[in-house]
């Protein structure tokens, strides 16, 4: 069972706490009847499945009830950052020690 | 003292003699023993048939990864446990051991004609015998094979025991408690951390149990271990036996199951049979030892053939001679000293049979100093023997020509092809294993977890090596926690340490496609089987594995995975570390369903939500039915009513007179802020700006794909307060949809949401004389059509109580619906019941509620909507507020494909015969005389019979369904096809004259 780390909490608990609620950074357009439908076809559906650091988002669900974003490794399923929504998204470089 | 029983030897307690039955007879063994132990001190070596072919065979290990000895134990009506280890269960009197999968007896087995048919039963015979056609599987082919090929019964009647569940938190867990975990746990533990240290069997010491010769820091072996033991206690460490690591999971969660009275005579009261520990650890040290491989020849299956150091386990542990006259043919050095000791117990040695041809000097020396006979750079290809082995048959190799035969007389075979790491657990972990040419095994490399392996299980070997190599990793991980530790060096005298070769099938003579040379004994896999996958195309690993199911029974392939691997490897012409390895899976070893299911059964299965007003309708007699998690009363029986005549004059009471309804399962949602009707602008299809504190209005969700999520009547009770009802089911969700928006999508209104569904009790109240009960009893809102029209809503006392008053109906009669605070409910329930019994007030259920609902076309969400349907294929485009500049889902509802003909419509659908009841799911066609598979045009959602309507209504989804008012279509059956016309919704009223509201005094 994982360990999640709410920034609301600032807490470490057990994934039974949480749910997974998606892909992270799709923002709802501001005015989506302005959209075309290709562009309305691409927020709604289109989703990147991504093999390795991951953004998405989680909800304490039996916590505070707040959405927050995460970057998970989706191979090793390892946590490497947790924010609050509306933070900007870390640079995955600045999370893997990696350069980009 | 039983015939094989060696007195001295051993740790059971030949003063105690406990009797249990095998078979339907009774045996004696010693306190201490399990079911094989006593079994082969006794003589006995046929414990069971095998899987296929039904052939006998005993016990070929000593511990957990047992593949032949599979018992039924029994301790009286639904205590019954089928596959259990006859190695692994502890004796007690009264013990009932069945042996399995042989009829009518274990000594004549009537399935072992299968064994004689063994070329049909190959790998992939299944799939290539049994493929067509598809009926003869259900009717044929599986109740046959089932019969015949199988492992043990289940237990039929509910099983009587309780099953815990606890959680642990520890600084350092040690998975095994050989000469390294019980190091690790020393080192750590007198580094200050907290330490667990868990162990499988009955007790700690691994190795040590069947190594009594060594000598431990100048102490007899298990004198140093009672110490230890001691010691460790003292230091605080929680050693936990019977206790098995199941499976390693994320974050270095382990699960533990503890067996706590499966080795008890006595059951104590109050007492789980079985514990199952979610263990976090901050480090693990995996310390499970090795485990033994045999050789693969023809007939290594036979009872009598084991394991060398299983041999000496049931020697030093258990004080049992598994024979008189043992043959030993081994590819390492460490079966040597099984010939040694039994020699010293007593057998009579026939032969040491090594593979190799110049096994170390000092043991062939000390062989010789014994006089034992020994054949050095021989295999073996064939035993024989029908229940028991009787000979082996051994031949001399050299440069790869198998040289004459010669047959030796034994009574027992011990047979080692080396050792390989238990990495089990380690493989849970997603570790990385690397090949290790040398020692022709994988050892463990690197894992995600923080844990280590100490010991056997990384590949080293002896007494001395991994007692050192333990309290390093205890050092080690003391250290990675901030606590030094020193890791004593430990003397020890009589190590028998050793190495050895690695074969695939050992060299034969005879034709390979004859030998009966078995790698997964559980499942009766065949080295013969493995080559043939290979032959057949089988290139992965993963579909070798499949196809043969080497290694897919219930020991996980334990002993047979890396035989199985070498030979796939060898066929396939690519060096092991090419070929891979297959994926080991928790649970370690089979784990009782009561062990995971622990707490979680019966009424504790699931959360049962039950209403405050529940009581009071389980003493009405109501019949429930589960609705989410509610229990809801479907319908109140009078005596000798079955359901449809209740539900008909629940129907009727409420069209005529009044019915009451409890209605506090619906969701109820508080949306309260100076931004609350902007927010429900947003989230809502309907517009609500314009809606007037003290008025209601049906609202409609949709997810941002246009497509009905939910629905609910929504009340205004301030300007910036709204009182939110939802479906049942839905309320969880549609909050969350609501938080969901809130914060991420518009965190910039100020808006609370705030679940208060269990705040109110509900209690719908329908009929055409509601207004004259309600009227005396409710003060603050006069109930007149003018004051309190249909869709209104007001705060107010209802028989004193303060109450939340709506005037809704979804029954199309005259309707309220009164919320009182939750604990009210039932007072306020008995007071409308006597209140309203002069007027023909009937209690109703969600049966009744749904038929009324039906009648008026009302749509339940999940029920005629299946999350594909938009509010104008139900019939709803009234609810959308289409000038609002967005709304969850309004470009949505733009999609093309939403605005396509041809999409599946709401209708209604009455049979032309105006009799049969339609069934819900069914599906529709338009020609029932077109050849099969019909284009099915859509399904019934919903069918009732209807008094009101005077025959029985449904409504359905049909494609193009608002266009093909009065149209035939068909609903084919299994026995029959159904005509029915295509209609409008609305089956009852449809001018809804009933809503109005009675004049105070005139007629009803
Ligand atoms: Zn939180």
């Amino acid at each position: 069972m994982l360990l999640i780390h709410c920034p609301y909490c600032d807490e470490t608990l057990p994934e039974l706490e949480f749910a997974h609620a998606g892909e992270a950074h799709v923002a709802r357009p501001e005015n989506p009847s302005a959209q075309s439908d290709a562009e309305w076809e691409e927020f709604l559906f289109i989703r990147r499945n991504v093999k390795g650091p991951h953004y998405e988002r989680w909800r304490h669900t039996h916590g505070c009830g707040r959405f927050f974003n995460a970057v998970r490794d989706t191979v090793s399923d390892r946590f490497l950052a947790t924010y609050p929504a509306g933070a900007p998204r870390p640079s995955l470089a600045s999370l893997t020690g990696e350069s980009e | 003292m039983s015939r094989f029983r060696v007195p001295g030897r051993g740790r059971v307690n030949p003063d105690r003699p406990v009797t249990f039955r095998f078979d339907g007879r009774p045996v004696q063994g010693c306190e201490g023993d399990t079911v094989a132990s006593a079994l082969l001190a006794n003589g006995i070596h046929l414990m069971g048939r095998s899987f296929k072919y039904h052939r006998p065979r005993g016990a070929v290990a000593a511990g957990s990864e047992e593949p032949n000895a599979l018992i039924n134990t029994r301790r009286g009506p639904g205590r019954a446990e089928p596959n259990t280890r006859a190695t692994m269960q502890e004796i007690w009197p009264g013990l009932e051991a069945r042996p399995q999968n042989c009829w009518p007896r274990l000594s004549f087995d009537l399935g072992a004609v299968n064994d004689r048919a063994y070329m049909l039963f190959s790998a992939g015979f299944y799939y290539k015998t049994f493929m067509w056609p598809r009926s003869f599987w259900d009717k044929l082919y599986e109740p046959v094979i089932r019969a015949a090929a199988g492992l043990g019964v289940s237990p039929s009647e509910e099983d009587p025991d309780t099953y815990a569940s606890r959680y642990l938190h520890t600084d350092v867990l040690v998975v095994g408690a050989g000469p390294a975990g019980l190091a690790a746990a020393r080192t750590a533990a007198e580094a200050g951390l907290r330490v667990v240290l868990v162990d499988e069997h009955a007790e700690a010491g691994g190795t040590l149990l069947s190594e009594p010769q060594a000598r431990i820091a100048g102490l007899p072996a298990w004198d140093w271990l009672t110490a230890e033991l001691a010691a460790l206690k003292a230091l605080g460490v929680r050693v936990m036996t019977r206790t098995t690591a199941i499976g390693y999971y994320h974050q270095n969660m382990i699960g533990l199951c503890q067996r706590l009275t499966d080795h008890l005579a006595e059951l104590p009261a109050d007492t789980p049979r079985e514990r199952m520990w979610r263990l976090r650890a901050a480090r693990v040290v995996l310390a499970q030892g090795a485990l033994e491989k045999p050789l693969v020849f023809d007939g290594n299956d036979r009872p009598g053939v084991m394991l060398a150091g299983a041999a000496q386990t049931y020697l030093h542990r258990f004080g049992v001679r598994v024979g008189d006259r043992p043959v030993i043919l081994t590819s390492h050095d460490s079966a040597w000293h099984a010939a040694f000791d039994l020699q010293d117990a007593g057998a009579k040695v026939a032969a040491i049979v090594d593979t190799r041809a110049a096994p170390p000097a000092a043991l062939a020396g000390e062989a010789q100093a014994r006089g034992i006979r020994v054949l050095a750079g021989f295999t073996a290809t064939a035993t024989s023997g029908r229940l028991r082995v009787r000979s082996v048959r051994v031949h001399p190799v050299s440069a790869g020509t198998v040289g004459a035969g010669e047959e030796i007389a034994c009574d027992c075979l011990l047979m080692s092809g080396g050792w390989t790491p238990s990495l089990h657990l380690f493989s849970h972990t997603k570790g990385s294993l690397a090949w290790d040419e040398d020692r022709t095994t994988f050892l463990p490399a690197d894992t995600p977890e923080d844990c280590v392996i100490a010991g056997a299980g990384r590949g080293l070997w002896g007494i001395a090596a991994t007692l050192a190599d333990g309290a390093e990793k205890g050092a080690e991980v003391a250290a990675s926690l901030g606590r030094g530790a020193s890791a004593p060096a430990l003397p020890v005298e009589g190590d028998r340490t050793g190495s050895g070769t690695s074969h695939t099938e050992l060299a034969t003579d005879r034709s390979p496609s004859r030998a009966r040379a078995f790698v997964d004994f559980q499942n009766d896999v065949t080295a013969k089987d493995l080559r043939l996958a290979v032959r057949e195309g089988m290139r992965s690993i993963e579909h070798v594995k499949r196809y043969t199911t080497n290694g897919m029974a219930t020991d996980q392939g334990k002993m047979s995975n890396i035989n199985g691997l070498n030979i796939a490897a060898d066929a396939l012409g690519r060096a092991q570390p090419k070929v891979g390895l297959t994926t080991f899976r928790p649970p370690y070893t089979p784990t009782s369903f009561g062990a995971f299911a622990g707490y979680h059964r019966g009424g504790h299965f699931e959360v049962t939500r039950r209403t405050a007003i529940d009581p009071l309708a389980e003493a009405a007699g109501a019949v429930f039915e589960p609705v989410g998690q509610w229990r809801r009363a479907r319908y109140f029986p009078r005596p000798g009513e079955d359901m449809d005549t209740a539900v008909a004059r629940e129907c009727r009471a409420t069209r005529t007179a009044i019915g009451m309804f409890d209605a506090s399962t619906l969701g109820k949602i508080e949306v309260v802020g100076p931004d609350a009707v902007e927010f429900m602008n947003r989230m809502y299809t309907n517009p609500w700006t314009k809606l007037q504190p003290g008025r209601c209005r049906y609202g409609l969700l949709l997810g941002d794909d246009g497509f009905i999520r939910d629905d609910g009547v929504i009340g205004r009770l301030a300007h910036d307060r709204f009182h939110v009802t939802t479906t049942t089911g839905g309320a969880a969700r549609v909050l969350n949809m609501m938080e969901d928006y809130l914060q991420t999508e518009w965190p910039e209104l100020d808006v609370w949401l705030t679940s208060t569904t269990e705040q109110w009790s509900t209690i719908a109240l329908n009929g055409p004389r509601v207004a004259e009960l309600l009227r005396p009893l409710v003060e603050g809102v006069t109930l007149t059509e003018e004051a309190f029209p249909h869709m209104s809503v007001a705060e107010c006392t209802v028989a004193g109580m303060p109450a939340r008053l709506f005037r809704v109906s979804f029954t199309g009669e005259t309707g309220f619906e009164v919320n009182v605070p939750a604990p009210m409910g039932p007072a306020l329930w008995q007071r409308l019941a006597e209140a309203g019994a002069p007027l023909g007030l009937t209690p109703y259920g969600t049966e009744a509620m749904h038929v009324m609902r039906a009648e008026k076309g009302y749509i339940i969400v999940g029920q005629d909507t299946d999350g594909t349907v938009t509010p104008a294929d139900a019939g709803l485009t009234w609810a959308v507020g289409k000038a609002k500049p967005d709304f969850v889902g309004k470009r949505g509802l733009a999609r093309p494909d939403l605005t396509a003909p041809g999409r599946r419509q709401l209708v209604g659908l009455l049979t032309e015969d105006g009799t049969t009841l339609l069934e819900e799911g069914a599906q529709i066609v338009l020609d029932p005389a077109q050849p099969v598979p019909m284009k099915m045009v859509g399904h019934v959602t919903s069918a009732y019979r209807s008094e009101a309507a005077g025959r029985p209504i449904a409504l359905a989804l049909v494609e193009g369904g608002h266009g093909r008012m009065g149209e035939t279509v068909h609903i084919p059956m299994p026995d029959r096809t159904i005509a029915a016309t295509i209609t409008g919704c609305v089956f009852h009223d449809p001018e809804n004259t009933r809503l109005k509201l009675a004049a105070p005094g005139g007629d009803a």
